[in-house]
């Protein structure tokens, strides 16, 4: 079947399958590699990006499911050449090791903000505890979502 | 990572377009709201419906309102709006309570009420709450619609009353002026299933159990109801003693299995424990409110 | 060691040696950029997936691949049958059926006579896609002909057992290791059982026995094992992109199993999603994707799912432990005994790099002076997964740490002294460093009770107690548990240790080009722990040239010189050193140039940070940067003295270093619930010289969380019929940032002697001090209940049942 979907503000057509799940689709039918995968069980959320500016675990989602709608992965993240706050944070306090759940991380810490631009340490843990993480202990990635709290780009102030 | 088979896709436009398919493709059709359950199940290929009915685009399935002495929840709401509910936390704080403790805010964002209460996991928060409030399910199919009370709704593990070619559309949990209501869960890491689960709401009034509602999840409770319990608070003081009492009560009617999470007995003082302090909690909550 | 403020800053803002630098690898990791490798995607490449066995041990009757076969898309279904058809010119084994384990024991690589796990490989699929290759392994039939599993190890030796490896000839479960060792001995046997006996006898002595399992638990990274392999043809190269984190021991190896010329042979280990020791091993799946390209002539990937990886990759600990601690009665430690059957899995595939026996297990001895210490270690069959070393615990020296620092909690209650005294009394002290141990080990530095007094100080161990003791009387459950452990790390010494023969010394390369911008070459693989960034800093701080200018390769044997990989806490220590000593052998041919350039001789010459010049003259000098242009230029050089400035070097380390360290936990206990909740955890780590702190305390966060993680949750057990009970996320459970507080840490620096810059090693101080700590934590909480230990993980299922004074074992399935 043929999915078409707006991937960081460009629209993209895609034949696949309809068993295709979006992980797949975005990282083998698109290209995008920066989303990643890592269990069988919706548990480990390395997967989660944006469907219509929300996060979701893309490996328990169909790409026939985003037919249609908007699509943020982490590619999307940096505007103009600029990084988002969120993962000048990561880089800032330490917030990864591997890399490898990184940008589900930010996906959810830069989520966090748009909806809590000041979110309690407990708030961020509880926010961020459908992702897994092996290397950080999770205390540099709460800083690093305290850290883009801190540090807003100056066009992001959102009510 | 583990991958479906085959299967083919069709995105419902209406509930009756969704019945209409769901007439069309048969008993191979399998309903998709969130997904939450029946993706994992997919990729461990448990499950292989060979049509997928998408039903996320039901703007008519998405709302929380007041309907006289009913809250109705759309099937098609999601777990996180029934957290954020202001509707639903003033009438009980159980719910948000429950919601709180079910799978992770990301899996909150996609799974559904519907979803919850069809894929009927013996263990699941939502249902226990649901059947403590003694709510109601409202299923539709191409002749209509009909109104099941949540204690009937399931047969038993993942089997429900929701028949091929049916939806279910609407929870229906009646209102109680000065109900206070409260859910404990007991689970070995957040996000897990429970180990133990109790929902409940009180009704007091002058300092006597007026209403009340046991709901159990992952303990072996019929219908995750204590039906027993309840029958013998109402009417009683809503003393330690009494309270204490019909806890027991409601763990000696669970017939819960040993698993990885815990074995039978810890389960059965589990849910002893967990009814008194849901119960507990109800009642400060009522007398306070 | 110099201390952080004192480090010249480069013009990027990055300290010229030591010191908090961002990394320089989250550049791409930040962007979604790193390349792990699934993202790995060559023209015309396959996908691959494996059947694996669904039964812990049956026979094969017969496979039927027909109708797999037949699948569209499918390329190719290989067998065990298959594989035996496949000759092999190697002194392996004459077939690509068995391969060898990392303990000269054989694995399946896919099975042809009998399936001895469940989830073992039985069948390998080559398609199109993977969705295609999934379901062609479905198609597979195999007719099974159930045996009787062997899954509890205490009944792997008894009479009448299934015996699992027949292959062999064996008759019985037994393991016999390379030197035909069937247990391994430790320590001062006599010696230490003279000591206990005279303890018992002696009123003012006590003898505490304990049993004390360590579970089966698994690394888990996020990451899964996989690989991309493809031959060509043409070149005859092989060129595998996998998850290793030790590409040249990989590829040795493969050339080994393959019968494959190894220059032939190229290992790429781009970004890896984290190993933890999961990605030391070579598994089937690596090699059946080699396979797999020589069958098709196409790349071929390969990548587990993650119950594959958690049902298949190699597992850790699983040890059976009965410890025996004999001491006064005011506290000072006599002798400890340690007796473990080890459960190794159906193949013996147990990384023990060491001569000794008994490995790193025998460091049990642990931080203490006392005189008499011995373990004895029986390993035996079952039909579980093999493995048996992994998961950040420095080959065994997690269960090793765990023993010693429960044996000495058990004392503490059994004498009614608080746990911290108990400790320092007994701890080791400065003056006797450096130690010997009671098993044989060089204890390199160390000031122990400097440690411990600032952890304890950090976590008002005083306060603490009062308010435990306030607690406990309006009954509240708060629990404190200490942990001290000693590591030896960075494998190791060529003399006492290698792996299948390869000894353990790294090499690496230095080169510095004419305009002072320096590229280092490492045989270490970075799975997370910053190497780009540290070794950098190495070079800096050895050569004075900013960080930013040193390019680190890595993860590419074609690029890189021979070493044995990053396990075990190794690369610090051992590669470390190398680049350290690299370096210096770069300064000292600078120094010839700078003296032809200065018409000086060599030995009137001084080094400051980042500059040759003439003593007593600082204006007559020369920067690295100009010397590197001047050896590339017409300047002339003494006879002799080749130009440029670039060296190579192989470190082999004289001994292991030491690191150390004092945890504490704070737990609170619902005793109704058996819920724990960690409140506070404090870690004080000495790891001598710390290169880039940052980094330091970040790889200590990462092994507080695995020992929160196996403490309250992870585990891999399995029922009588052999299911594996944790071969998913739902199962096996990992911690999430709930159940992790905000770590406090603190630091002491006693940098090792014998290491060129001090540097300790620190990959797995955590993983391996702090799950006793937690436990230490959870059982003092409880035991106003009468409760003296509770085996891991403390479900609060676990704990609740330990209150009720009934322990089970935690291994086997719950009923």
């Amino acid at each position: 079947m043929q999915v078409t979907m707006t991937i960081n503000g460009e629209s993209v057509t895609k034949e696949c399958e309809p068993r295709t799940l979006l992980v797949h689709f975005i990282r083998d039918n698109v290209g995008l590699r920066g989303t990643h995968w890592g269990c069988d069980t919706s548990n480990c959320g390395t997967c989660v990006l944006w469907v219509d500016g929300e996060p979701v675990k893309s490996c328990t989602m169909f790409a026939a499911m985003a037919d249609g709608r908007e699509v943020t992965t982490v590619e999307g993240l940096e505007k103009n050449g600029q990084l988002d706050p969120i993962q000048q944070g990561f880089i800032e306090c330490h917030g990864l090791q591997c890399g490898f759940c990184t940008p589900g991380m930010m996906m959810t810490g830069r989520w966090i903000l748009d909806n809590n631009p000041h979110p309690s340490e407990e708030e961020i843990r509880e926010g961020i505890s459908g992702q897994l993480c092996r290397c950080t202990g999770y205390k540099n990635i709460v800083s690093a979502i305290q850290w883009a709290a801190d540090h807003p780009a100056e066009n992001e102030v959102k009510a | 990572m583990q991958t479906p088979a085959p299967t083919d896709y069709v995105r419902a436009t209406s509930v009756d377009d969704a019945l209409a398919q769901l007439q069309k493709y048969g008993d191979e059709a399998r309903i998709m709201a969130g997904g939450h359950s029946l993706i994992p199940m997919m990729r461990l290929r448990l499950a292989r419906p060979e049509m997928l009915v998408d039903i996320n685009d039901l703007d008519e399935l998405k709302h929380i309102k007041i309907e006289g002495n009913e809250i109705v929840i759309g099937a098609m709401v999601r777990h996180r709006e029934v957290l954020d509910s202001p509707i639903l936390f003033e009438h009980y704080a159980a719910f948000r309570e429950c919601e709180k403790v079910i799978a992770d805010p990301v899996v909150r964002n996609r799974g559904t009420v519907g979803g919850s209460f069809c894929q009927a996991d013996p263990a699941e928060d939502l249902s226990a709450l649901g059947s403590a409030l003694r709510g109601t399910v409202v299923i539709r199919n191409a002749q209509g619609s009909r109104t099941v009370p949540m204690r009937e709704f399931h047969y038993g593990p993942y089997t429900t009353q929701v028949e091929d070619g049916e939806i279910l559309t609407e929870i229906r949990i009646p209102i109680r002026p000065g109900a206070g209501s409260a859910y404990e869960k007991v689970e070995r890491r957040i996000g897990d299933w429970a180990v133990a689960s109790v929902g409940t709401f009180v009704v007091v009034k002058n300092g006597v159990v007026e209403d009340c509602g046991i709901g159990l999840a992952a303990v072996g409770a019929p219908h995750y109801s204590a039906p027993e319990a309840e029958a013998f608070l109402i009417g009683k003081e809503a003393t330690e003693e009494n309270l204490a009492q019909a806890a027991a009560i409601a763990a000696d009617h669970c017939d819960p299995a040993s698993d990885q999470r815990g074995p039978a007995d810890y389960k059965k003082h589990l849910a002893k424990e967990l009814t008194l302090r849901a119960l507990r909690r109800s009642v400060q909550s009522s007398q306070g409110a | 060691m110099t201390a952080v403020e004192e480090v010249p800053l480069s013009a990027a803002g990055n300290p010229i040696g030591f010191g908090n630098m961002k990394r320089v690898e989250d550049q791409r990791f930040v962007r979604g950029q790193g390349n792990y490798v699934d993202d790995v995607n060559l023209p015309g490449m396959l996908h691959s997936a494996i059947l694996r066995s669904p039964y812990a041990h049956a026979r094969i009757k017969s496979i039927d691949t027909t109708a797999a076969e037949a699948l569209p898309g499918v390329v190719a279904v290989i067998t065990g049958k298959t594989l035996e058809g496949i000759p092999r010119p190697s002194l392996l084994g004459d077939n690509f059926a068995w391969m060898p384990t990392l303990s000269y024991d054989t694995q399946a690589v896919l099975a042809t006579d009998k399936v001895r796990f469940q989830g073992q490989e039985v069948a390998y699929v080559i398609a199109t896609d993977r969705y295609i290759a999934k379901d062609a392994v479905e198609l597979i039939e195999v007719d099974y002909e159930a045996l009787d599993p062997v899954m509890d190890a205490k009944k792997a030796m008894d009479a009448g057992a299934p015996v699992i490896r027949d292959d062999k000839g064996q008759t019985d479960n037994s393991i016999t290791d390379v030197h035909g060792n069937k247990t391994w001995e430790s320590g001062n046997a006599i010696g230490t059982a003279e000591a206990i006996e005279k303890a018992k006898n002696d009123p003012n002595c006590v003898v505490v026995t304990q049993e004390i399992l360590y579970p089966r638990v698994h690394p888990a990274p996020m990451e899964t094992c996989g690989a991309v392999s493809y031959l060509d043809k043409v070149t005859g190269q092989l060129t595998m992109y996998t998850t290793s984190q030790a590409p040249h021991a990989h590829r040795t190896v493969y050339a080994m199993v393959a019968g494959l010329p190894e220059h032939k042979i190229r290992i790429i280990s781009p970004d890896i999603g984290g190993g933890f020791g999961n990605k030391v091993g070579v598994y089937p799946g690596y090699v059946l994707s080699v396979i797999g390209t020589i069958v098709t002539g196409k790349p071929v990937k390969w990548m587990e799912d993650r119950g594959e990886n958690l049902m298949s990759t190699s597992f850790a600990r699983d040890y059976h432990m009965t410890g025996t601690i004999a001491a006064t009665k005011d506290g000072k430690i006599l002798a400890v005994d340690v007796d473990v059957l080890a459960d190794h899995g159906a193949f013996n595939g147990v990384a023990q790099p060491t001569n000794y026996p008994a490995g790193f297990f025998n460091i049990f001895s642990g931080s203490y002076d006392y005189p008499d210490a011995h373990c004895k270690v029986t390993p035996v069959y079952t039909n579980k997964a093999p493995g048996g070393v992994a998961y950040a615990c420095s080959f065994r020296i997690t269960e090793a740490a765990y023993v010693i620092e429960r044996l000495v909690d058990c004392l503490a209650a059994e004498i009614e002294m608080d746990a911290a005294d108990l400790r320092l009394k007994n701890l080791l002290r400065p003056e006797q460093f450096p130690y010997t141990s009671p098993t044989g080990w060089e204890y390199d530095s160390g000031e122990y009770e400097k440690t411990m007094r600032v952890a304890m100080e950090i976590a008002g161990y005083d306060e603490l107690r009062k308010e435990q003791a306030e607690k406990r009387a309006r009954g509240e459950y708060m629990g404190i548990g200490i942990s001290f452990f000693t590591e030896g790390v960075g494998a190791g010494p060529r003399k006492d240790m290698d792996i299948l023969g390869l000894g353990m010394a790294d090499g690496i390369e230095l080169r510095v080009h004419p305009t002072g911008k320096a590229v280092i070459r490492l045989s270490v693989q970075s799975q997370g722990q910053g190497h780009e960034t540290t070794y950098a800093q190495i070079v800096a701080h050895e050569l004075g040239i900013p960080p930013e200018d040193v390019e680190v390769v890595h993860g590419d044997t074609d690029q890189t010189p021979f070493g044995l990989g990053t396990y075990g806490s190794r690369s610090t220590p051992v590669s470390g050193a190398a680049a350290a000593v690299v370096s210096r052998k770069v300064r000292d041919r600078a120094k010839i140039v700078a003296a032809a350039a200065l018409e000086c001789s060599p030995d009137d010459l001084e080094w400051e940070l980042g500059r040759w010049f003439v003593k007593g003259d600082k204006e007559r000098g020369k920067t690295i940067q100009e010397i590197a242009l001047l050896s590339h230029s017409s300047l002339e050089l003494p006879e002799g003295v080749e130009g440029h400035l670039d060296a190579t070097a192989v470190y082999n380390p004289p001994n292991l270093t030491y690191p150390y360290g004092c945890y504490i936990c704070v737990v609170d206990v619902d005793p109704l619930t058996g819920q724990v909740k960690v409140r506070r955890f404090i870690a004080v780590d000495d790891c001598g010289t710390r290169i880039n702190p940052m980094i330091v305390e970040g790889q200590v966060h990462g092994g507080l969380a695995d020992g929160i993680g196996m403490a309250l949750m992870e585990l891999i057990a399995f029922d009588e019929d052999g299911n594996n009970l944790g071969g998913s996320f739902m199962d096996y459970l990992l911690p999430t940032a709930v159940e992790c507080p905000d770590w406090e840490l603190g630091e002491t620096v006693t940098p090792s002697p014998h290491h060129p810059i001090g540097a300790k090693g620190v990959g797995e101080s955590a993983t391996v001090g702090s799950p006793a700590a937690v436990v230490n934590a959870v059982i003092d909480a409880i035991s106003p209940f009468g409760v003296r230990h509770a085996d891991m993980p403390l479900t609060p299922a676990n704990v609740w049942r330990a209150i009720q004074g009934n322990n089970v074992r935690t291994d086997m399935a719950v009923e």
